[in-house]
């Protein structure tokens, strides 16, 4: 492997990780506030892409406005999805609202299936699509706009819970809802917030990835399962270590391509995600239980 | 007694349902002058072969409206059932099926893609209807024994001819020997890299590296790519073997690299769809290709010629400028034949009688000057098209351009 190769193997994995970190990060936030996870995460991913090319190239709404408004939808179809479908259903267990979020993510799905058709499309890259010389590779620009957004995304997202009131009820949210209630946190805003939240980080990832990957209404299922991965990895509680996460599952994956030997070859890409995430479920689980017991 | 009541009326119910079956028409049932005839169409307008699977089905519409308005075939108007597989080999199983038992159809056209064709070939052939594929892989037409398959028929250029004409040109036009292969991992890829493997040697050509992509997962081939580089002896060329969007990621990966190699994509690219997808990367790669995308400038005693800019001008009419394919062309040479065999049918054979007529018309169908190329099928063969169906082509500037 030339080091010219190495770069572009890390490049690669940290692009494909970043879709994976912000997806996890979402999980995450949900996860933490509302102790449901939402497999519906990838739907808003989907939605970014899928919005930000109806937008800029169907309805003819530069660029960056049309970027900025597909967040927003997205954000506004995962409050929607929380005031409709979650928050009617809260006293119901957290198995029935996971299936919940499950159907959720098969209405959206068909939904943007129906609408805009089943075809992949792929919106118009931000900076245009000449590579740039980057330590020796070749790198495509849409790239380093992935890896980009994703650092100030999860910045942002950990300023915000770290150092807003919001933010801050949120993490008391987290660490004991009945002790946050008692204290005067509404609870079911604080799952609204959380929502609304995930929504946004996924739909900037989908926004910033589509251009690169091609987009189609149906791309939300494997995001999602990456993402999951990646939320795992950060044992759903600690947003920073699931965007550490994601970037570690992209750089494995490109890395675990470039042995080409054994079961490490493209054609066993995808069993990778799988089987990190069976090996993360083996190690936490006795972690996990302990924590049920205690937390 | 509540009890008993309860059984009988489920008795009742089972009893009444089974009469039922049984009272819906069977494959002995009469086709009478003027009745309707039926064909199934079977195509993936949907999922990622849609950009294939489309214009299919626009076609089966254009063609069934202009026949209808001319009064059908013989009197009978013609009604083209058109099922969408979405791209997914179990939905195609269960369509066919569905086309063959409850519709009750004469023949079948389609399935679009190699994937979804061989579950609809192997229904077709089990329950004897015959099927005019716009699949492009031997399997279809052959068994694993190599004897030609009785039911089945393909319209579109075969893989390994495919093959042949990219190594034929790298061969005698770059004087290329050692190829890296990039295939997916399903349906078309898998039956592309056997005709890859079996036609290579016949051109003095080793293939140095064999990668693989996932055509719906996977967004980024560049580790696959890094692969070929690597690859000891060094690779001349890159063949790219899939339909979309795979190829088109691919294409860009390519570029991005300027790995300063040729790629050259399969038959299985040869859509605008493609070329929006890839943008400027496409362009320098090149294709084996019908005649179809090169239709203005073959020779005006080509007898393709009026037929290609005849299907491209009525089908444009209708769909927009730009928006015919050569995958549209497949699906009217299939509908062509069963209507010519349509033509030739008398009235008052049942329905599998039909079917067995139709099929004995396609295989000795011999001369006839498709979008494809032209047709000479027989008993031994049910692709019926020689290797001269295709042409090398190169994107050039976004365009489709002959290679001559």
């Amino acid at each position: 492997m030339s080091s010219e190769q190495f770069v572009q193997y890390l490049i690669s994995g940290l692009t494909q990780g970043s879709i994976y970190a912000l997806v996890g990060l979402g999980f995450t936030i949900i996860y933490a506030v509302t102790r449901i996870i939402n497999f519906a995460q990838g739907e808003f991913v989907m939605l970014g892409g899928m919005l930000s090319f109806v937008l800029a190239n169907s309805v003819g709404i530069p660029l960056v406005p049309a970027l900025i408004l597909s967040v927003l939808i997205a954000a506004a179809v995962g409050a929607i999805m929380y005031v409709l479908a979650i928050r009617p259903a809260r006293r119901a267990s957290v198995v029935s609202l996971i299936i919940i979020t499950i159907g959720a993510a098969i209405f959206i799905r068909g939904i943007a299936g129906q609408i805009w058709g089943k075809d992949y499309v792929r919106p118009p890259y931000f900076t245009g699509e000449e590579p740039i010389s980057f330590l020796g590779a070749n790198i495509h620009p849409q790239a380093l706009w992935i890896i980009g957004t994703t650092l100030v995304a999860t910045i942002a997202v950990h300023l915000f819970l770290s150092y807003t009131m919001v933010g801050k009820a949120l993490k008391a949210c987290a660490i004991n809802p009945s002790a946050a209630s008692l204290v005067g946190i509404n609870t079911r805003t604080m799952g609204l917030i959380a929502f609304v939240l995930a929504a946004i980080t996924g739909a900037i990832g989908g926004v910033v990835m589509a251009p690169l990957t091609i987009t189609s209404y149906g791309v939300g299922i494997m995001v999602a399962l990456k993402g999951f991965v990646a939320a795992s990895i950060g044992g759903f509680r600690s947003p920073i270590a699931a965007v550490i996460g994601g970037i570690l599952l992209g750089i494995i994956e490109a890395f675990a391509v470039a042995i080409n030997w054994g079961p490490f070859t493209s054609d066993y890409k995808d069993a990778i995600a799988l089987i990190v995430l069976l090996l993360i479920l083996l190690i936490r689980s006795g972690k996990l239980a302990e924590e049920e017991r205690t937390g | 007694m509540r009890n008993y009541l309860k059984y009988a009326v489920v008795l009742v119910l089972v009893a009444a349902l089974l009469a039922l079956g049984g009272i819906s028409c069977s494959e002995e049932e009469v086709i009478k002058e003027g009745d309707t005839y039926k064909i199934g169409a079977l195509f993936s307008v949907s999922g990622p072969y849609s950009p294939l699977g489309e214009p299919e089905k626009q076609t089966m519409e254009m063609m069934e409206a202009r026949i209808n308005e001319a009064g059908g075939i013989n009197g009978h108007l013609l009604n083209i059932i058109v099922y969408d597989d979405e791209s997914d080999t179990t939905k195609a199983d269960i369509l066919a099926t569905r086309l063959i038992e409850q519709d009750k159809v004469l023949a079948i056209v389609g399935p679009t893609a190699s994937g979804t064709s061989m579950s609809a070939v192997l229904v077709a052939d089990d329950k004897h209807v015959p099927l005019v594929a716009c699949a492009a892989s031997e399997p279809i037409v052959n068994d694993e024994e190599g004897n030609e398959r009785e039911w089945t028929f393909m319209t579109p250029q075969s893989s390994n001819q495919a093959a042949r004409a990219i190594f034929g040109y790298l061969q005698e036009e770059l004087n290329i020997s050692k190829v890296a292969i990039l295939t997916d991992k399903a349906g078309f890829g898998v039956l592309g890299v056997a005709a890859l493997e079996a036609e290579a040697p016949k051109y003095g050509i080793t293939i140095v590296a064999k990668q693989t992509f996932d055509n719906v997962n996977d967004k980024d081939m560049t580790p696959q790519l890094n692969i070929i580089e690597n690859a000891s002896p060094a690779a001349e060329a890159i063949i790219c073997w899939g339909t979309s969007p795979g190829p088109a990621i691919i294409t860009k990966n390519w570029h991005d690299k300027q790995m300063g190699i040729p790629l050259i994509q399969s038959h299985g690219s040869l859509s605008n769809t493609y070329l929006q997808l890839s943008g400027d990367a496409a362009n320098g790669v090149m294709l084996p290709s019908g005649k179809f995308w090169v239709a203005n400038q073959l020779t005006d005693d080509d007898p393709q010629k009026a037929v290609l800019l005849d299907y491209i001008a009525d089908f444009e009419a209708l769909y927009g400028q730009g928006k015919a394919n050569t995958y549209g062309g497949h699906a009217y040479d299939a509908l062509s034949m069963v209507t010519m065999a349509l033509g030739e049918m008398e009235n008052g054979l049942t329905i599998s009688e039909a079917r067995t007529d139709i099929r004995d018309y396609i295989q000795n169908i011999t001369g006839f000057v498709g979008t494809g190329g032209t047709f000479n099928m027989s008993p031994e063969n049910h692709h019926g098209l020689t290797d001269d169906a295709l042409v090398m082509v190169q994107v050039v500037d976004g365009k489709w351009t002959w290679l001559e």
